[in-house]
């Protein structure tokens, strides 16, 4: 229950680099693979991060539950654009080339399918990557390198503040859940719709106004401390960048500049094979 | 009343960890199956007309990200910059609802749900489904379906929770003026 983030210690090259560091390369990877559509690029990044997990010492074993989530919103999101859009892909390619027909506009393409190729390329390209950020960066100094990367360091701290006090507020939200269902508030699909609206009501009140308490506490506290004095701020889990970071940065800053290459080259976002085969 | 700077990052930090918290584990089933009731943009349109709209749009973008970061789907930015706008947008009527002087009468019931209902409109049926569009290249009629769906749910949960919030919040706070020189 406190490890919601999934933080988990190992010893390896990837954990020793500065949160700073992978933050700057999540970042720059993920607008590379959002920018285009290149297939052969999406290709490639999901093995470099198969490679990048094999190196963080991380186990599939370790992020399963989380994968298993994504597959399934990766599956539903890929049926309901089938379902809602049958054709996106003619749409985007230009050619039509019929493999089935299901009846009505629902016609299976070449082009539609190599749409949906792209997008789960474009998932394994992205998701990989972010486990792998979540898995091997401590939160607490995360806020440190929102700070380093140029976000100011009071809402670097509002990020810190949050994380402080997530499990803080879950165990909270749970004494008072169960308090209230003591008291016969009910939550399930028993209820009316309304009825359940209204017992999420009877939580959230005493919830939220003991957080606003809090609120009061803590700025209090920081105030009195003279927080917010000065232009900058040092952070207890701050790190020095060393050779392997900038390396990092910059293998990510090329894999972004490859990606807009590829989108100046292909002439557009997407890579598209039927042209050259007609 | 003008908050502190210091109050507003305190209330950021901790709004985001509310948002967070609710979205990720207050989820009331809801009558379509695999479909919850988030709960969170009523917390939000709250914490905004408290502490005005640069912590809206901040716990917006925050605690979105944070839900994202913790199911590790990776972030999908079109639906938090969505959240922000929504934080933002109602943020902008703070100055007009009172709530923290224990204000919160019909007229400014009306005016905080006629704040969330564009915010939600322009955000879900506006912002999010264009991001999609944009960057993820999803077609158009099921980004926008996707959008109204979401939206008008949002839209009765925030009515509820949001007033219902706010509604107790003021009724916590002495009145501006409620006390009287004995005469």
């Amino acid at each position: 229950m406190t490890n919601i983030f999934n933080y988990i210690d190992r010893p390896s090259p990837i954990h020793r680099l500065t949160g700073a560091t992978k933050l700057v390369c999540l970042l720059l990877w993920s607008l590379a693979a959002m920018t285009t559509y290149d297939t052969r690029f999406l290709a490639v990044l999901p093995v470099i991060s198969i490679v990048l997990f094999r190196i963080s010492k991380i186990r599939i074993r370790d992020v399963s539950f989380m994968l298993g989530f994504t597959a399934v919103f990766m599956v539903l999101n890929n049926v309901l654009i089938f379902l809602f859009s049958p054709q996106h892909g003619v749409g985007i390619y230009g050619t039509k080339h019929v493999l089935l027909s299901l009846g009505g506009n629902y016609v299976l393409t070449k082009e539609q399918l190599f749409y949906h190729l792209n997008l789960v390329l474009k998932y394994l390209s992205t998701i990989p990557i972010v486990l792998l950020f979540v898995c091997t960066t401590n939160p607490s100094e995360f806020a440190a390198s929102l700070n380093r990367i140029g976000v100011k360091y009071t809402i670097a701290y509002s990020v810190a503040l949050a994380l402080r006090y997530i499990p803080d507020i879950q165990r909270e939200y749970h004494e008072i859940s169960q308090a209230q269902q003591a008291r016969g508030v009910e939550m399930s699909k028993k209820q009316s719709l309304f009825k359940r609206l209204k017992s999420a009501g009877a939580i959230l009140i005493p919830l939220v106004l003991s957080s606003m308490d809090r609120i009061e506490v803590i700025s209090n506290a920081m105030e009195l401390r003279g927080f917010g004095k000065n232009k900058k701020r040092t952070w207890y889990m701050g790190r020095k960048f060393r050779r392997a970071d900038i390396l990092c940065m910059a293998f990510c800053a090329l894999l972004f500049a490859l990606a807009l290459i590829l989108n100046a080259a292909n002439g557009g976002r997407y890579w598209n094979p039927f042209i050259s085969i007609r | 009343m003008k908050n502190s700077p210091v109050k507003t990052i305190v209330a950021i930090g901790v709004g985001a960890a509310l948002f967070f918290v609710l979205g990720r584990f207050v989820s009331i089933p809801s009558p379509v199956p695999n479909t919850n009731i988030a709960t969170q943009y009523g917390l939000l349109a709250f914490m905004a007309v408290m502490f005005g709209p640069v912590a809206g749009v901040l716990i917006g973008l925050i605690g979105h990200a944070l839900i994202d970061f913790s199911y590790g789907w990776g972030i999908w930015w079109s639906w938090v910059i969505a959240s922000g706008v929504f934080g933002l947008l109602v943020g902008l009527v703070s100055s007009r609802v009172k709530v923290a002087e224990g204000e919160f009468g019909k007229k400014d019931i009306l005016v905080f749900n006629l704040a969330q209902i564009v915010a939600h409109v322009v955000a879900w049926i506006v912002v999010a489904p264009v991001l999609d569009i944009l960057m993820y290249a999803e077609p158009a009629n099921k980004a926008f379906l996707q959008g109204v769906v979401g939206g008008a749910s949002n839209i009765v949960t925030t009515a509820i929770i949001g007033t219902l919030l706010c509604v107790a919040y003021a009724a916590t706070k002495p009145k501006k003026g409620s006390l009287k020189e004995e005469e």
